[in-house]
């Protein structure tokens, strides 16, 4: 199936890279100035960030990723251009019982259903299970996150656990929903 | 308005690090107190790392958590502690955290007691919405409390602990403020 | 979902400090500005030690309790104003301070509409229960612009300020959740 020579950070359409300091933060800047991209990306409140916050936020990251040793993360490029679209990131890595979490966001909504999503997240349980070992995969997402809980669906995780009416947007209350993936159910889609 | 700190059984105290510290290398002599309460590979603390651990956690406390000890009424015995996290606020939900240290403390109604008791906190003072809490499947003693205590089944984490050369899940429990107010308005 | 950042004539940023500081510098100019949305004693401060502080509070600002933003023109993309919101955690109450610091966008409707953002982020995202403010009595033109938003006078400190010799109340005004949703349903204020 896989093997030592294919590569870990390369899709047909996109890639992993690392951060760029010089260009990424402005990208960065002008995606969490889109509401709608900030609320399917995160549960807390959104809000607009200058490029000096998100660098600051950048180097904040790399020191946790340094010091926790729990977590990775990746800017992900379209590799026409190579322009910034978006991030992905592993964390809550917990090694003695070989469980993650994964996230990722697409900034634009222009780069959206474009397949991006999806690439993204099939590298991210890879590396998860084929380069980190790990034996569980969890993503959590907001019931109103269509999309993502179809790209969950379509990968071959299970809706596990339902935080009932645990957000507040739009002056209503919104349900949790944690979804899982185990390392013999991803080997089975992964050959597929 | 009455004593919001005090239950039949146990009161809440304010959290001292270095009290807490002293105990809690007692009870995690006791591999399976800390097997029962959290996830990651048990580990022996000396009372000074267990203080200066305990000092760390109580010097970032933000306003999103709340720690507490846990202390008998009868002999004002420190025999636990209970942390109430809040992980959202607009969505006002919280999660609960619990832990009794002495085996001879276990199956004694205590931890009960504590729930109850940070219930009514939770609802009346933080004015939280639902109050969400993990336990694993291989505690039963703990799922039958949080039932009692109202919690309602919400799904399980699959296989995401490894221990004793098996996999276990992590259950999911979580009671909203209606549901609470329900049970408590007789 | 609605666009929670864009109005009809305004839109709310986060700007970088460098650009923030020198704009404010030039409000600062301005000591009626200063005057109606500024208890404090008007001063003079630099785009230097502005920009230090705003770099400063990066950290600080970045918590669930507070929550700032720039106001944009969406006419012309000028910077004209602030908005500030503080989240009151356990009680769900938000404060509001806001301010046009653009003389010639005073009148015509901005402060307004930033309001109306205000209060849609703090009800619709922060979950607010309710929303408050204080202004300086002789600030007739706020007041008429928060009452259009729906906010209610509920008191004031009588005679707490004192400026140019002559002493002034300062008022509270707030507005309460379902207030605000039957607006939204078609009430007038």
């Amino acid at each position: 199936m896989f093997d030592i020579a294919t590569q870990l950070f390369e899709s047909p359409d996109v890639r992993f890279g690392p951060i760029d300091y010089e260009k990424d933060p402005e990208i960065e800047s002008k995606w969490t100035h889109n509401a709608e991209f900030m609320r399917l990306y995160d549960f807390e409140p959104a809000r607009p960030m200058s490029a000096a916050i998100v660098k600051k936020q950048y180097e904040k990251l790399e020191k946790k990723i340094e010091e926790d040793k729990n977590l990775y993360h990746f800017m992900i490029r379209a590799k026409a251009d190579d322009r910034l679209i978006g991030k992905a990131v592993i964390n809550r890595i917990d090694w003695a019982n070989g469980a993650c979490q994964i996230h990722l966001g697409i900034g634009s909504a222009d780069d959206w259903r474009k397949g991006y999503g999806s690439q993204t997240a099939k590298m991210l349980l890879r590396f998860a299970f084929a380069e980190l070992n790990l034996f569980r995969v969890t993503a959590n997402v907001a019931e109103y996150n269509e999309g993502a809980i179809a790209l969950l669906k379509k990968l071959g995780f299970t809706e596990e656990v339902r935080r009932r009416q645990s957000l507040e947007r739009e002056a209503r209350r919104w349900d949790l929903l944690v979804f899982g993936l185990l390392k013999d159910e991803w080997l089975k889609q992964a050959q597929a | 308005m009455n004593d919001i700190y005090t239950g039949k059984l146990v009161r809440f105290s304010a959290f001292d690090p270095e009290e807490l510290g002293k105990a809690f290398s007692k009870w995690s002599r006791d591999s399976e107190y800390w097997r029962l309460m959290d996830a990651g590979a048990v580990r022996l603390y000396s009372a000074k790392h267990a203080t200066s651990f305990f000092e760390k956690e109580f010097e970032e406390l933000s306003p999103a958590m709340y720690f507490f000890g846990v202390r008998t009424l009868a002999d004002d015995q420190l025999i636990g502690e209970l942390v109430l996290d809040v992980v959202n606020w607009p969505g006002r939900d919280a999660f609960v955290g619990l832990s009794i240290g002495e085996r001879e403390n276990w199956g004694k109604g205590y931890g009960t007691d504590m729930m109850n008791v940070l219930l009514r906190f939770a609802f009346t003072e933080v004015n939280l919405r639902r109050v969400t809490l993990a336990v694993f499947e291989y505690n039963p003693r703990a799922i039958r409390t949080y039932e009692k205590a109202g919690f309602r089944h919400e799904g399980r984490e699959r296989k995401i602990l490894n221990r004793e050369g098996r996999r276990w899940d992590m259950l999911f429990m979580g009671i909203l403020r209606e549901e609470w107010l329900e049970r408590n308005t007789e | 979902m609605k666009d929670l950042f864009r109005g009809e004539l305004v839109r709310l940023t986060s700007e970088e400090p460098e650009f923030r500081a020198k704009v404010e510098v030039n409000w600062q100019r301005d000591s009626e500005f200063h005057r109606l949305a500024d208890g404090d004693p008007a001063k003079l401060t630099s785009a230097k030690k502005i920009k230090e502080w705003i770099e400063k509070n990066i950290e600080r600002d970045f918590n669930p309790s507070r929550y700032f933003f720039s106001i944009r023109a969406l006419a012309d993309d000028k910077l004209i104003g602030f908005l500030g919101l503080w989240l009151e955690l356990v009680h769900s109450e938000v404060w509001v301070g806001i301010g046009v610091g653009e003389r010639d966008y005073w009148g015509k409707g901005y402060g307004t509409d930033a309001m109306k953002l205000c209060l849609q982020y703090a009800f619709m995202e922060l979950g607010a229960q309710r929303v408050s403010l204080g202004l300086l009595e002789y600030n007739a033109r706020a007041l008429k612009s928060y009452e259009k938003a729906g906010f209610k006078l509920e008191g004031g400190m009588r005679q707490e300020m004192l400026r140019e010799g002559k002493r002034t109340d300062t008022l509270w005004m707030g507005i309460l959740r379902d207030e605000w949703l039957q607006m939204q349903n078609g009430a007038k204020p």
